[in-house]
């Protein structure tokens, strides 16, 4: 049962392909890691054993049929419950949804029932993905599988978890600041923000609608590669869309030649602030790549100095408006009808109730930041900033391939430690940011370990250049792995911090 | 429940009033303004809603097509620019009946801008500008439950029904309309009946203000003769037929001028148009001004709608009410004079589709500036609102011009119809209202009537033909006017003459 | 420009979300502390910047006037927390309509 926990995707796929294993073998073993650590864990706010089973019998179906199964067919995949799936509970982890079932499926559920993935259950995620540590769950804290007493990241730490606890070999996430690249940054696995409009918002319940961004997230980046071609694609139900063809990020990944391409570092993401051990991996990664052909060149991008600031105006402008909807009339929890409230009455009782801290914070900064009188100063200025940050990158591009940076200022950090200082807790997305605000890809690829935790290494490529994210990305990860005889979570897997997990003495 | 009024000319003595229009125009696409869900009037409850129009979590909004379509010429119509580049926007607000609690609209950037229209009121020509017209979404409709009203005052609770949430609307609003004098109420009622012809004859609305898919909210404030200072405005809501507008714009001039004249102050504030008792009511006063946060709609991307398109969708426009009217007057032969009634009388329309189905222009004027006219008024209804349609006006004087009926009886045959009775020909059947064509018939009542009126038959004998009208008019008297009066004449003179 | 509790519970209210004594005691100097750092932005943000409103320079993305499948009422009305008639129940509304 270990090998089938602590073989990727690629591998997974190809075995049920050939009928080694069946699909149904791949989920119960799955099914049965979950219910054997996620109390630990606490990845997962609902998993549908059944549902997942029956998916599973129905792949299994059709290659006894002799139909031909798509590239991911029977993988197991754990959904972060931000997509929308019928007959599945959507919280987005807050209480303000607790029990909502929604009608209809996102065009990402759709793509991936499709492609024959059996979606596990849906994992736990800071409320209305806001937050870089999944603290801000209205349901409970998930644990960091390296270290259960720190953070998994956030807002998708409760799929990243899932993958670095074997629960789930492929998991499906959304980036807004940083909510898929600094969760993988910290547990060591791979996410990726790809471009915005790659891949469709529909059924992807909103936070910040013009940063929002679905994305892949594995244990390797070929695992990533596969996921990204099933989930990208044009959607006619998403007007931001992008209507071009996907970039072949899967042979990217499997080219993974870094030879004569030019990597710019960004001088902004270093210094005060930084831990040094990430820092280290991060020069020593650097390193990997030069040793690999690629010419390495610092770059400055002077306004990524103001991102910070820009997206927490932008954002939460963007949240305040998107969460009105949550008014207790159609769905969702309704507070202190008794008769005798008015509704708005009702309305604000609810929203109080249903609400946590931080989802209160960003709603009455954004309503603050959209005010008249209000709105040149803040909003107006911060999408002037994300015009300045867009040249940055252009001028960047210009003379490098790709930018580079640690994915997050420090490795996992406390539960409980930043929980009351916010302005602390934004700055986990200072490097990821950026990306959000001008709509070009990146991802997160894991490059070590300090003082024993997971370190990120980020790659930024331009809009529609998801494909160097894969390459550049792909070119590290083999070459660490064979310096480490193995990837970053193996070592995790065999260590005896790792041991709860029961997946050691696989190799 | 009424306030104290000034008399109309009073408060024109003393003050000048400023109108300001906003119409609502709701588009007759076959799909919603961002999703697929039908349009159709009349279904059950929340049986034509989607994710989208619902705003689940997760839904986002894909605009129509054909809305950005009509837009465009409803704002070409009204001589607008059109923008070469726009975004919708988001203004935001807490509602039941919003499922986002945002609607989708425009806000700086209207996709038509600065327009004109000219309006005709009893000979005079007013400029009326246009501000705008933008693009937005419709919101769910609302029952109020557990009063006595139906009101929303006095709910108990409200019941939703979003079929109607995302149906495509045309906001258009007016700049500041003055000069007007007394006779802005029936500017203002003008032009709202301009503006719903002119959908009409875009093709792009029902344009039913009993139905709601023409909407006018009415603004007006008084300015004192003797200051250039403008007043403050009320806003007048449901106003539901064009006679609601010129009715209740009426009445806000004296009811501001009564409160002004008495040393108070307007409250610039929304006023609710009760129709049957002919005043406005204050709606509720608001905690604070209403800030709707607006920022461009990050779900939508911009539309920037190509010049050749404009022109394309220039080539559409159906021929435009102004240069109709002089083209009718051209055909039809009448004066101006006689024009301007008919436009007064809001019978362009009608007129013209009742000589389309065959009657002459001048029979077609006499007909709906007289006894439809006065019928419609004593009913309190346009013309066009009246139950007999114009193909049916030129059926009863075909009736006439065939001597199946004279203009008396006539007048009976179009009070039937106007009952219900059925067509113009029932009407006639049902009645027993034909001319008696039997000479025979005819030839005895004569005789009758001579025999009864023997010193008007010696008169008529000595000459004095005149005095046959009391031998005709008692023929027609016998025969309930179911003769033609000249015929009788004849008659009576072949015998006595 | 220093955020009292009263203008957070005026926020508060402009958006619908009750908020406690206590809430309003500890958010006002938070929100403050970002505003402060947020505040930055205006430095940069000169009068020739445009501002950007979407990542890409999309425009005029469009769908045909077709009428699709609506949900079915009972989908529709599943998880309302009050239904009467085919509708939603929804408390007594006290703002006018707008």
């Amino acid at each position: 049962m270990s090998g089938l926990l602590r073989a990727g995707a690629a591998e997974l796929a190809g075995r049920i392909a050939t009928g080694e294993v069946s699909a149904r073998e791949v989920t119960a073993a799955h099914l049965d890691q979950i219910a054997g650590v996620d109390d630990r864990i606490k990845a997962f706010l609902y998993v549908d054993g059944t549902r997942a089973l029956a998916a599973a019998d129905a792949v299994d179906a059709k290659r006894a049929a002799g139909e031909e199964l798509g590239p991911l067919a029977g993988v197991p995949l754990a959904m972060k419950d931000i997509f929308t799936m019928k007959g599945a509970p959507t919280t987005c982890g807050s209480r303000i949804l607790e029990g909502w079932v929604p009608p209809y499926n996102s065009t990402i559920t759709d793509k991936l029932l499709a492609a024959g993935v059996v979606v596990l259950g849906k994992t736990n995620m800071d409320e209305f993905a806001m937050g870089s540590s999944t603290e801000n769950s209205g349901f409970f804290t998930t644990h960091n599988p390296w270290d259960n007493s720190k953070i998994p990241g956030g807002s998708g730490g409760g799929s990243a978890a899932a993958l670095a606890s074997f629960e789930a070999p492929l998991a499906i996430g959304t980036d807004t600041g940083g909510s898929i690249r600094q969760p993988a940054s910290v547990t060591g696995t791979v996410g990726v923000k790809p471009t915005y409009g790659a891949t469709s918002r529909y059924g992807v319940v909103a936070m910040a609608s013009s940063l929002d961004t679905p994305g892949p997230c594995a244990r390797t980046v070929l695992d990533a590669a596969l996921l990204h071609q099933v989930i990208a694609g044009w959607d006619p139900r998403d007007a931001t869309s992008i209507n071009a063809p996907v970039p072949d990020v899967v042979a990217a990944a499997r080219h993974a030649d870094v030879a004569g391409m030019k990597i710019g570092v960004v001088r902004e993401f270093g210094g005060d602030g930084y831990a040094p051990g990430v820092e280290q991996r991060f020069a020593e990664a650097l390193a990997v790549l030069e040793g690999l052909g690629a010419e390495v060149v610092e770059v400055s991008c002077p306004h990524f100095d103001y991102a910070l600031g820009a997206y927490y105006l932008i954002m939460p402008s963007e949240v305040s408006s998107n969460l009105a909807r949550f008014d207790a009339m159609r769905y969702g929890l309704r507070v202190g009808d008794d008769g005798v409230n008015s509704v708005e009455e009702v309305m604000n009782l609810t929203r109080g109730a249903g609400f946590g801290a931080e989802a209160k914070r960003r709603i009455i900064i954004g309503t603050y930041a959209l005010s008249s009188g209000y709105y040149d100063a803040y909003y107006g200025s911060a999408q002037k900033v994300r015009t300045l940050i867009t040249r940055d990158f252009d001028a960047a591009f210009a003379q490098v391939d790709v930018l580079v940076s640690p994915t997050t200022p420090t490795t996992a950090f406390t539960i409980g430690e930043r929980a009351d200082d916010p302005l602390a807790m934004y700055k986990a997305d200072l490097c990821t940011i950026p990306s959000n605000l001008a709509g070009n890809c990146a991802a997160s690829i894991p490059c070590g370990l300090a003082d024993g935790l997971p370190v990120g290494f980020q790659v930024m490529a331009p809009a529609l250049a998801d494909d160097r994210l894969y390459r550049v990305g792909a070119a590290l990860e083999a070459e660490l792995t064979s310096r480490w005889g193995g990837g970053l979570l193996d070592q995790l897997a065999e260590s005896p911090s790792g041991a709860y997990l029961n997946v050691g003495g696989v190799r | 429940m009424s306030s104290a009024v000034v008399d109309f000319d009073d408060a024109l003595a003393a003050f000048d009033p400023v109108l300001g229009l906003e119409v609502h125009v709701e588009l007759n696409t076959a799909s919603k303004m961002f999703c697929g869900c039908s349009t159709a009037f009349g279904a059950e409850p929340n049986t034509h809603t989607c994710p989208v129009c619902l705003g689940l979590p997760g839904s986002l909004p894909v605009v129509n097509a054909k809305a950005i379509e009509s837009a465009i010429r409803i704002g070409l119509a009204l001589n607008c620019k059109i923008a070469d580049w726009c975004r919708f926007a988001r203004k935001n607000y807490f509602y039941p009946d919003m499922t986002k609690d945002f609607q989708i609209s425009q806000y700086d950037e209207p996709i038509a801008f600065d327009g004109w229209v000219d309006i005709d009121v009893d000979g005079e020509t007013f400029r009326i500008e246009i501000e705008r017209a933008h693009m937005e979404e419709d919101a769910g409709k609302l029952l109020h439950l557990g009063g006595t009203t139906g009101r929303i005052g006095d709910a108990e609770y409200s019941l939703l029904d979003y079929n109607r949430a995302g149906t495509p609307l045309i906001e258009i609003v007016t700049k500041t309309i003055s000069g007007t004098g007394a006779k802005a109420p029936q500017v203002a009622k003008a032009y709202v009946s301009f503006l719903r012809d002119l959908m009409l004859s875009l093709g792009v609305s029902d344009a039913r203000m009993e139905q709601a898919s023409l909407r006018c909210d009415a603004n007006v404030s008084l300015m004192p003769k003797d200051t250039t200072k403008l007043g403050l405005r009320t806003e007048t809501k449901n106003v539901n037929s064009l006679r609601s507008v010129e009715r209740a714009l009426h009445h806000e001039i004296c009811r501001q001028a009564a409160v002004l004249s008495s040393g108070g102050l307007v409250q610039q504030e929304t006023r609710h148009w009760h129709e049957d008792g002919g005043y406005t009511t204050p709606g509720r006063l608001k905690s604070d001004a209403e800030d709707y946060r607006y920022f461009p709609e990050p779900d939508l991307v911009p539309v920037a709608p190509s010049r050749e398109w404009v022109e394309e969708l220039r080539a559409t426009l159906p021929e435009l009410p102004n240069l109709r009217k002089l083209r009718l007057q051209g055909d039809w032969g009448f004066t101006d004079l006689e024009l301007q009634d008919v436009v007064n009388a809001g019978a362009l329309d009608v007129i013209g589709a009742t000589v389309a189905a065959g009657a002459s222009p001048q029979t077609a004027r006499k007909w709906w500036l007289t006894e439809l006219a006065r019928r419609a008024n004593e009913a309190g209804v346009e013309l066009f609102e009246l139950a007999i349609t114009p193909a049916q006006v030129a059926e009863v004087q075909g009736l006439v011009d065939a001597g199946t009926v004279n203009d008396k009886l006539a007048r009976q045959v179009i009070e039937g119809v106007l009952a219900g009775e059925g067509t113009p020909a029932e009407v006639v059947a049902r009645r027993n209202l034909a001319v008696v064509s039997d000479s025979g018939e005819l030839a005895a009542a004569v005789d009758r009537a001579i025999a009864a009126n023997p010193d008007v038959a010696i008169r008529i004998r000595d000459g004095h033909l005149q005095a046959a009208g009391t031998l005709i008019g008692a023929v027609m008297k016998e025969m309930r006017g179911q003769a033609d009066a000249a015929a009788v004449r004849d008659l009576v003179l072949a015998k006595l003459a | 420009m220093a955020l009292t509790p009263a203008d957070v519970a005026r926020l508060g209210e402009l958006a619908r979300v009750r908020l406690t004594e206590e809430e309003l005691v500890h958010l006002a100097p938070q929100l403050d502390v970002i505003l402060a750092s947020v505040a930055r932005v205006a430095e940069v943000a000169g009068a020739d910047v445009p501002p950007t409103s979407h990542a890409l320079p999309l425009t005029n993305v469009f769908r045909e006037d077709v009428v699709t499948e609506s949900l079915a009422a009972d989908a529709v009305l599943a998880g309302a927390p009050s239904v009467e008639d085919g509708r939603f129940r929804v408390p007594r509304i006290l703002g006018e309509e707008a």
